[in-house]
């Protein structure tokens, strides 16, 4: 059903090319993140795959066919934009059922599917408002509303939570987790936000200045960063590099730990340093420590470990945790 | 504004303008309101006297009055509807990305920086001249035989000449506002399976309403009182079948030096112009609520 698939696709602006090639396959049913830092070109990506803009080369096989050069609205796709794009001077009924009008649907269908989404959104009772008198989240709903009426193929999502506030977002993430559970279509992501990428997705895409630096699922990105770039992105707080002495005693150009795999001591370890910021969040406690050989690593001790700013402490990293990399920020093995 | 001592302040200071606009507005008014109670003829000057509602009575009933009522309302809607849908194609248009998109904006813009005087004389003499016109020109190139505008089609040829000063204006503002749309809600529609004519009627047009409001109660302003175009075109005939209220007005107090029966009918077309702009507000003024 939703399978789609991208074959050395590229895409470029004038003369500056913003998607070198990628190759890409995206299964039935999958839910996918694309990730990366801003202007990585993975909303240029998406928006290739919903076809508001023309690809530069290559191939976009949307459910086996080639859908490279049909129109948006024939692709059977589905998008919730940032600003969520919402007609302001409809009220949320006709909002929502703009698809379904456009699709030429008989319209006690039409309402039908209108009240059997707002039902499933909780937007029941705004069905009459106006976009301008809803809430940020009341907003989103309607935007996610406006795309499942139409069961589309797949579900295109552009940085949908990023205008919400932090406790919302953390609703927002559950809820399109949960609908995914239900709905089984597929969904591609659009995110600058690691921990939502880690949160929702069965399969993240890490972007970095369009080209794809790893595909995987979030454990093994985790667990096995193909790159210095993809290790340093994913994880948070991020992962600590350490070059030079202690890297050539592991045999690698650059070795990288994450702060959750620093022992933290207050009398004897491999490595000594003096706490500078200490951040302090109740579960878990971040520590800035600056190595007496030089260099700062962020280490995660639980939320009552006593130290404050200046204390004398030691750190041990757990010594198969390490990720070695190369010269040229490949992992080794 | 927040405390008593700086509002007074602010009333303070404000006071001089107001003063100043309500004296500007209401002494006219008030002379022109007494004037039109006067038998007040600049030939017979001295000779004033009280006559009553006599001017009212003899301008109401003047054979071109009802003819002047139709000439204004004919020229506001012919310009309004020529204006208003012109100016949205054409806003349309600029709006695309184009090659000297710059350059085009100003040259469409351009008409509205001629005075009106010169820009109705170049109309009639270059364009509309049944004999020396360019119109007549290219009608005779191709074997036609010219066509009189100002005098066979007296009206529409002043309609002409007014749309194309006021186009710009119209383009101008609902281009701006054709600006502001938000593009995602254009790429979400188009996704949603509008084409672009759906695309127009959906989103754009909504989007429009405002801007358009405010281009027809300002234009609506501003072509109920067109003279220079007609007196300079056609003097306001053949016979009436161009003279508009304003002109009417001209003509009994500087044409037959009627000074009270001018501002009797000064009086009128404040009333019209009053019930035309109720009439506007009530039909298309919900636009303009936020």
């Amino acid at each position: 059903m939703g399978a789609i698939s991208l074959q050395q696709v590229n895409k470029a602006f004038g003369e500056t090319v913003v998607i070198p090639s990628i190759d890409l396959e995206v299964t039935d049913g999958e839910f996918v993140v694309f990730v990366g830092p801003s202007g990585c070109g993975k909303s240029t990506l998406l928006r290739l795959i919903a076809g508001l803009e023309d690809v530069s080369g290559g191939t976009i096989k949307i459910d086996g066919s080639d859908a490279t050069l049909t129109p948006p609205s024939k692709r059977g796709l589905s998008m919730v934009f940032q600003s969520y794009a919402l007609y302001p001077h409809m009220s949320v009924r006709r909002n929502i059922a703009f698809p379904l009008k456009m699709a030429g649907l008989d319209k006690d269908e039409a309402m039908r599917r209108v009240d059997a989404a707002a039902a499933s959104l909780n937007l029941t009772d705004y069905l009459d408002r106006r976009p301008g008198q809803l809430s940020g989240g009341q907003r989103q709903r309607v935007a996610i509303g406006r795309a499942i009426v139409r069961e589309p193929t797949a579900f295109l999502f552009d940085e949908p939570l990023s205008n919400l506030d932090a406790a919302l977002r953390v609703n927002m993430r559950l809820e399109i987790s949960e609908l995914h559970q239900q709905l089984k279509t597929t969904m591609i992501y659009v995110t600058h936000d690691q921990v939502e990428a880690m949160t929702l997705a069965d399969k993240i895409v890490v972007l970095n200045a369009g080209r794809i630096e790893q595909v995987g699922s979030p454990l093994e990105l985790y667990r096995e960063p193909a790159n210095l770039f993809v290790a340093g992105f994913i994880g948070s707080p991020r992962m600590n590099f350490v070059s030079a002495a202690a890297a050539e005693s592991h045999g690698a150009h650059t070795v990288g730990i994450r702060p959750e795999h620093l022992d933290l001591s207050t009398t004897a370890g491999e490595w000594q340093g003096k706490v500078g910021v200490a951040e302090h969040l109740g579960s878990d406690t971040f520590l800035h420590v600056h190595l007496d050989g030089g260099g700062t690593i962020t280490a995660r001790a639980d939320g009552e470990f006593p130290v404050s700013h200046g204390s004398a402490i030691w750190l041990t990293p757990q010594a198969d945790k390490f990720h070695r990399f190369d010269a040229d920020g490949n992992r080794l093995p | 504004m927040a405390t008593l001592h700086s509002r007074a302040a602010a009333r303070l200071m404000i006071t001089p303008a107001v003063v100043l606009l309500l004296g500007w507005m209401l002494i006219p008014l008030g002379m022109t309101v007494y004037f039109s109670f006067l038998r007040f003829n600049l030939l017979a000057p001295g000779t004033e006297s009280w006559t009553g509602l006599t001017n009212y009575y003899f301008f109401l009933t003047d054979p071109s009055f009802w003819d002047a009522i139709r000439n204004t309302l004919t020229l506001v809607i012919g310009v309004l509807l020529i204006t208003v849908t012109g100016g949205v194609l054409l806003a349309l248009l600029l709006d695309q990305p184009i090659w000297g998109q710059g350059v085009a904006r100003v040259l469409v813009i351009a008409p509205f920086f001629v005075m009106p005087t010169v820009s109705a004389l170049i109309w009639k003499n270059m364009f509309m001249n049944p004999v020396n016109g360019l119109f007549a020109f290219l009608a005779k190139s191709v074997g036609l035989q010219p066509f009189d505008f100002l005098g066979q089609a007296p009206m529409a040829s002043i309609i002409l000449i007014v749309s194309w000063q006021w186009l710009p204006f119209a383009t101008l503002i609902l281009l701006t506002a054709l600006q502001s749309l938000d593009t995602e809600q254009l790429e979400a529609s188009e996704m949603d399976g509008a084409g672009p004519l759906n695309r127009f009627i959906y989103i754009v047009a909504p989007h429009l309403a405002r801007a358009t409001t405010v281009v027809i109660l300002i234009l609506t302003i501003f072509l109920l009182s067109i003279f220079a175009e007609i007196l300079v075109t056609t003097n306001g005939g053949p016979g009436t079948a161009t003279t508009n209220l304003t002109y009417l007005v001209y003509t009994q107090s500087l044409l037959q030096f009627d000074v009270g029966g001018g501002s009797a009918g000064g009086v009128v077309a404040i009333i019209l112009a009053n019930i035309v702009a109720i009439f506007l507000m009530r039909m298309i003024g919900k636009n303009l609520d936020a």
